[in-house]
């Protein structure tokens, strides 16, 4: 009897352990809060280029956290990339005159949406779009452009 | 040469039957699923001496995959001075491939063998006949819990082996080699995705490969010849047959599920 019941106790355990386990991968190394934040409020932005940006790529200010992607898709008159994203509820004093532009963290790191505060006294809400946007530096046209100065001022 | 091509054809025609006589014991098996988790003591019980008795081997092989994932991976991303994706690197490989994959393997040769060899020699001393003459059915009593336990053990001991490997990548990544620790965390926070990763990854395939494991390791032992050489060659054929089963389903699935991503 006493046997069994040790059986049964370390089959418990071992069980729970499993669980937890499954706990603890998905709550410290995931994003899981990506898929449990829907408290919070939608504004978009218009970009003319988005490069390599994702849906659930970061929203940051100052470096902080303060939103994530929700959507990407095109404008079909504008031929403009329209992104969604949502902002925690949290942040809902954020100048509706404030700019984002995309931004990359590291050489070659992920891309992210960065907001620079602007001076308005109205405060971005549900539903708005923020005006000024700087698209995603992309890297080959950079190049692009840098050797294409570097021939025209070698043959003056 | 008409030599060669009969053999070839006895070949394929023994591999077909086999196919054919382990889908219909799985059949079998699934139809008595319901009733044995009625009487889940015995279930109980095979849990422990398949998962519970194999949990320190789990544990201390997923501590030393990770922590040498992590020196590994160390050593190549440190040219880059991208060090930074240590945890990203160490989470994903452990999470898609290395975890089940591994923890499949061991279980097989932990608990695979000693299913098969248990129901082998059950079949040669005639115990199974035993129940048979008092109307118990071996394959409810004796098979049908036993495939449970497998099939349940391997998801949980594939969690156990994930975490502990992520916490000795943790340990030699940001203890010993000194990578920034908010980095190791918040790079794989981003990357690591809840439903591409965690659930599709690790959970469907170590449910799919504990099932496989734990079908062949009784199918082995149930159908062995009742003689020592028989039981030794079933031991033999499940170790052979559900490691090849597993590396086979893990191509398939993650061609299957990682489609577009």
């Amino acid at each position: 009897m006493r046997q069994t019941r040790t059986i049964e106790i370390s089959t418990g355990f071992f069980i729970i352990l499993g669980f937890a386990s499954l706990f603890f991968l998905a709550t410290q190394t995931t994003n899981i809060q990506a898929y449990s934040g829907n408290s919070g409020y939608t504004v978009t932005a218009s970009f003319t280029n988005v490069g390599g940006l994702k849906v659930r790529a970061p929203v940051t200010m100052a470096g902080v956290h303060v939103g994530q992607v929700t959507a990407i898709h095109l404008d079909p008159r504008t031929f403009s990339a329209i992104v969604s994203m949502q902002i925690s509820q949290r942040y809902n004093q954020i100048p509706d005159d404030s700019s984002a532009s995309i931004l990359t963290s590291g050489l070659l790191g992920e891309q992210y949406i960065g907001l620079t505060p602007g001076g308005s006294e109205a405060f971005l809400k549900n539903g708005s779009r923020i005006q000024l946007t700087q698209s995603a530096i992309i890297l080959e046209n950079l190049i692009g452009q840098l050797l294409f100065n570097k021939a025209s001022s070698g043959s003056k | 040469m008409r030599f060669l091509l009969r053999e070839i054809y006895y070949i394929a025609l023994d591999f077909l039957q086999g196919v054919g006589s382990i889908c219909l014991f799985l059949f079998r098996l699934l139809r008595y699923t319901p009733t044995a988790l009625l009487r889940w003591r015995i279930v109980w019980q095979q849990i422990y001496s398949v998962g519970a008795m194999s949990l320190v081997l789990i544990m201390v092989s997923g501590l030393f995959v990770g922590m040498v994932m992590a020196l590994e991976s160390y050593h190549v991303l440190v040219k880059f001075a991208a060090t930074a994706a240590l945890g990203t690197g160490v989470a994903l490989s452990i999470l898609r491939e290395l975890g089940p994959v591994v923890t499949a393997l061991l279980f097989a040769g932990r608990a695979g063998t000693a299913l098969t060899s248990e129901i082998g020699l059950m079949r040669a001393t005639e115990q199974l006949a035993g129940m048979e003459m008092m109307a118990v059915d071996p394959v409810r009593r004796i098979v049908v819990p036993r495939f449970i336990a497998g099939a349940v053990s391997v998801p949980l001991l594939t969690m156990i082996f994930c975490a502990i490997a992520i916490l000795g990548g943790y340990y030699v990544g940001v203890d010993l080699m000194g990578v920034d620790q908010g980095a190791f965390w918040s790079q794989m926070r981003v990357n690591v995705d809840l439903v591409d990763d965690i659930l599709k990854s690790v959970v469907i395939k170590s449910i799919v490969f504990g099932g496989a494991i734990s079908l062949i390791a009784v199918y082995e032992g149930y159908y062995s010849l009742p003689t020592a050489e028989g039981v030794s060659r079933a031991t033999t054929r499940t170790v052979v047959n559900s490691s090849l089963a597993v590396l086979a389903l893990d191509y398939l699935l993650t061609a299957l599920l990682f489609h577009g991503a």
